[in-house]
């Protein structure tokens, strides 16, 4: 069943959030774009609560792979969730031997995947999350990057029973010349969308007065 | 002198971050809003837009494809692409098309910077 109380949201505070997610998302594909050595391409954020079962909807939607690749941290501070770099499998090994070069035979490149992955993923979504936190001038602490494999559920920790609601931001991307593909996920939980909303709620204020610059 | 200023954004909470800090910066420049390219298009052709601040990732036409049409009819006037992307090509294709580059967040300081350089590239074009 798809849930969407989106409307529990006020249109100023998704659209907050999304242009957050989008300074934070565009940091991070320059550091993509670093890694990879070529232009890499975003879509709009989309921005919406829905049930998780409706979150994997959404990025199998997206993409024509059944099963992903996925470098995922947790966040935890005054809001908790979890960052998601997702790709599709079949890409992963594509995109390692981009980053750490073509000159790397199959073997090792295979031996490498892990780590590579792990440490692309920590490079972006440190990216992301970091612009995030500086922009709402709140302290994050982050886990170490765990890499996972599986359908659109395995990714989001859907388990029979549990289709919990969350605030569900992505957007996807994908580079220029060799066509990899993905997203960039945030997944957080209703008591954190809660907190989330008041601390958007003070950023509004602050730029609505005027008193104030938003810290770069 | 006093100009006025199109803001182009698909994002309200940007539109008010820039609207604030123009209103600091600059509290006596008019300013006009666009939440599209399209609408972007028909502001300027109404006249009266002398500076544009344009966001690159917008739905439709990108902040880029809007200077590119700008462009076609106006090589001179000062635009700056707004964007917290910050990737070689969009800096340079936005140089290539005579646009300055402003990073987001936005800071006062960065913004002034491009602005100065506006006003007084303004007052030395004839008119």
């Amino acid at each position: 069943m798809t849930v969407d109380i989106a409307s529990d949201l006020t249109e100023i505070e998704k659209d907050a959030l999304a242009e957050i997610a989008n300074l934070g998302v565009s940091r991070a594909a320059n550091s993509l774009r670093q890694m990879l050595g070529e232009q890499v391409f975003l879509t709009v954020p989309n921005v919406q609560i829905v049930g998780r079962q409706a979150a994997s909807d959404l990025i199998g939607r997206g993409s024509r792979s059944p099963r992903f690749v996925a470098v995922q941290q947790s966040f935890d501070g005054p809001f908790a969730g979890k960052a998601l770099l997702i790709f599709p499998e079949e890409q992963s090994l594509e995109l390692v031997r981009t980053i750490v070069g073509e000159q790397h035979s199959l073997e090792d490149v295979i031996d490498l995947e892990q780590e590579a992955l792990a440490e692309t993923g920590n490079v972006i979504l440190n990216a992301c999350l970091a612009t995030i936190a500086n922009l709402l001038r709140r302290t994050m602490n982050m886990s170490l990057p765990a890499v996972i494999r599986g359908s659109g559920e395995a990714l989001f920790g859907e388990t029979a029973g549990n289709d919990n609601l969350v605030l569900f931001l992505y957007i996807n991307f994908r580079t220029k010349e060799r066509d990899i593909h993905g997203f960039i996920a945030l997944l957080m939980d209703l008591p954190s969308i809660t907190a989330l909303k008041t601390i958007v709620t003070d950023y509004i204020r602050v730029i609505e007065s005027g008193a104030d610059q938003p810290r770069p | 002198m006093s100009y006025n200023i199109l803001i182009v954004d698909d994002s309200k909470l940007a539109r008010m971050v820039v609207t604030s800090a123009l209103r600091r910066i600059r509290p006596d420049w008019t300013i006009t809003e666009a939440t599209s390219g399209e609408e972007a298009l028909t502001a300027v052709q109404k006249g009266g837009v002398q500076i544009a601040l344009i966001d690159f990732n917008m739905p439709g036409m990108d902040g880029l494809a809007l200077v590119a049409k700008l462009r076609q009819t106006d090589a001179h006037m000062p635009i700056a692409v707004v964007s917290a992307n910050l990737q070689d090509e969009i800096i340079a294709r936005a140089r290539e098309l005579n646009a300055a580059f402003v990073g987001k967040p936005l800071t006062d300081e960065a913004l002034g910077a491009f602005l100065a350089g506006a006003a007084l590239r303004l007052k030395k074009a004839p008119s």
